[in-house]
C-alpha cells in the first residue's frame, strides 16, 4: 500500500493524462446513468403530474408511497432487479443480468420515486397558481397537465439533474446487477469500492475526484438553470 | 353567436361544507350592460361570480342560461391577481386562443391584435411574469378579449393596482364593453362603481339586497345595508 501523497500524485496523473481505462469507466458511468434518468423520466414525469393534477381514488395513498420510496436503499433495488433478471426470475430469459442494460434498469427503478415525487411537488405548486385560470379557460385535464409540465420545464430539468446525481453516485444497485465486470459493467462507484478494498488507491482516488467534480457540476448547473429561469420568466 | 342571455339565478345558494356563503340569490342578468357587484369584503361577491362563470356549482337552487347548457365558450373571467403563464405576453394571449380551438396560423395574429387593443403590443415578446401588475392585468384582459366573449366576469380586477394602472384597466374594460361584451364586475371601490356601473347588484352577508340601475342605487339606495355602505364611503 502506497502512502497518500504518492497515490494522490499518481491519481492526478491518471486524470491529467486522460488514462484510457479511466475514461472508459467514466464514459460507461455517464452512459448508464443518463439512460437510466431518461428511462425513468418517461414514467416519472407523467406519474408526478398525474399525482399533482389528477383526481382519482387512491391519489393520496399513492403520493405517500412515492414520497416514501424516495429513500429506497440502493442495495434493496439491486436485489429486487437481480431477482427479476436472474436466470430463474420472471425476466431471466432476456439475459440482461450482468450487462449495462441491467444497471440502467436498476438505476431507473432507484430514481423513479425521487423524480416522481419532486415532479409532483413542482407541478402541484404551479397547479395551485394556475388552476382557476385554466378551469376558466376550460382546459381539459390533459391540456392542463401538458401546460404545467411545459411551464415548469426549467424546474423539472433541475429535478432530472437531481435524479442523475443520485443515479451516478449510487453503488449498491449497480454492483449487484452489473457484477462489476472489468471492461463491461465497471462504473466509477463500483471501481472505487473494489480498488479501495484491493489497496490500489490511485485509480480509486482519480475516479473519486472525477465523481465529486461531476456531482458538483450537476448541482451548479441546477442552480444556474434555476436562477436563469427565475430571471427570464419570473 | 346565439344570444346567451338572460342568465337567471333562482334561489341559488352556495354553502361549501355547510358554511353559507350565498343565500337564496334570485336575479337576472339581461346582458348588454356593465353590471357591478358591490358589497363589503366577505359578502360573497367572488363566490357569486364564480357560480355564474361555472367555476363553482351551487349547493342550492338553480342557475339557468337561456341557451340551457352553460355557454362555456361565450364567457371569460379575469381574476384579482392575473395568472400569467411562464411565457411571453403574446404566448399568454395565444394560449387562450389555442384552448378555444383557434387554428395555429391565426393565433399569433389575433393575439397581437388583442394586445394592441389593450395598448401592450410593444411588450408582446416580454415574459409576462416580469411585467408590472397593471400590465399583467391588461394581458389577462387581452387574453379574455381575444376570445370575444359575450360576457366577461371581472373579480376585483384593480384591487391590487395603483390608481394609474387601475385607470388603464378601467379604460380597457370600457373598450371591451363598447365592442359588445357584457360586463359583470365586482369591486368594493365606490368611485370605480360610479364610473363604470350601468346597474348595481349589492350583496350583503351572502344575500342580494338590491339590484337596481346605478343612478338609482347611488341616489336612493333602498336597503339599509346599502345605505350604510354608501355612508361609510371614504371621500
Amino acid at each position: 500500500m502506497r502512502d497518500l501523497p504518492d497515490s494522490l500524485s499518481t491519481a492526478l496523473g491518471l486524470v491529467a493524462g486522460l488514462d484510457a481505462r479511466l475514461l472508459d469507466i467514466v464514459a460507461l458511468s455517464l452512459r448508464v446513468s443518463l439512460a437510466a434518468v431518461i428511462l425513468s423520466a418517461m414514467l416519472a414525469l407523467p406519474l408526478g403530474a398525474l399525482l399533482a393534477v389528477g383526481n382519482f381514488p387512491g391519489r393520496r395513498t399513492l403520493t405517500v408511497i412515492v414520497n416514501g420510496l424516495m429513500g429506497l436503499p440502493a442495495v434493496v433495488v439491486g436485489l429486487m432487479v437481480y431477482l427479476l433478471l436472474s436466470r430463474a426470475g420472471p425476466l431471466g430469459s432476456l439475459g440482461l443480468l450482468f450487462t449495462p442494460a441491467a444497471m440502467v434498469v436498476a438505476q431507473a427503478v432507484l430514481v423513479t420515486p425521487l423524480l416522481a415525487a419532486l415532479t409532483r411537488q413542482t407541478v402541484a405548486d404551479a397547479w395551485r397558481e394556475y388552476q382557476e385560470q385554466l378551469n376558466s379557460l376550460r382546459a381539459t385535464t390533459r391540456q392542463a397537465t401538458a401546460t404545467l409540465l411545459w411551464d415548469t420545464r426549467y424546474s423539472l430539468f433541475t429535478v432530472l439533474l437531481a435524479g442523475f446525481g443520485r443515479a451516478i453516485a449510487e453503488v449498491g444497485a449497480v454492483m449487484i446487477v452489473g457484477g462489476n465486470i472489468d471492461g463491461v459493467t465497471r462504473v466509477m462507484t463500483t471501481t472505487i469500492a473494489l480498488e479501495t478494498s484491493k489497496g490500489d488507491l490511485p485509480l480509486a482516488l482519480a475516479l473519486g475526484m472525477i465523481l465529486l467534480a461531476l456531482v458538483l457540476a450537476i448541482n451548479a448547473m441546477a442552480y444556474v438553470t434555476g436562477a436563469w429561469a427565475q430571471r427570464r420568466f419570473g | 353567436m346565439h344570444n346567451i342571455f338572460p342568465l337567471a339565478l333562482n334561489g341559488t345558494g352556495f354553502a361549501p361544507n355547510g358554511v353559507p356563503v350565498l343565500l337564496d340569490v334570485t336575479l337576472r342578468i339581461e346582458g348588454g350592460a356593465r353590471t357591478v357587484i358591490l358589497g363589503p369584503n366577505g359578502a360573497g361577491k367572488s363566490a357569486l361570480m364564480r357560480l355564474m362563470h361555472g367555476l363553482l356549482q351551487p349547493t342550492a337552487g338553480r342557475l339557468i342560461w337561456s341557451v340551457g347548457e352553460s355557454p362555456h365558450r361565450a364567457q371569460c373571467m379575469v381574476f384579482q391577481r392575473p395568472v400569467m403563464l411562464r411565457r411571453s405576453a403574446l404566448a399568454n394571449v395565444a394560449y387562450g386562443l389555442k384552448l378555444a380551438g383557434v387554428p395555429y396560423a391565426r393565433r399569433n395574429r389575433e393575439a397581437l391584435a388583442a394586445l394592441e387593443r389593450v395598448g401592450l403590443a410593444h411588450l408582446a415578446d416580454r415574459p409576462a411574469r416580469v411585467l408590472s401588475g397593471g400590465e399583467q392585468q391588461r394581458v389577462a384582459l387581452a387574453r379574455a378579449w381575444a376570445l370575444d366573449p359575450r360576457i366577461l366576469f371581472l373579480d376585483e380586477p384593480t384591487a391590487s393596482l395603483d390608481p394609474a394602472a387601475a385607470r388603464a384597466v378601467e379604460k380597457v374594460i370600457v373598450d371591451i364593453h363598447g365592442a359588445g361584451t357584457s360586463i359583470v364586475m365586482s369591486t368594493h371601490n365606490l368611485g370605480q362603481a360610479r364610473r363604470l356601473a350601468d346597474e348595481i347588484i349589492f350583496l350583503h352577508a351572502g344575500r342580494v339586497t338590491e339590484h337596481t340601475p346605478a343612478t338609482e342605487f347611488f341616489n336612493r339606495p333602498r336597503s339599509i345595508e346599502a345605505q350604510s355602505f354608501l355612508e361609510g364611503e371614504i371621500p
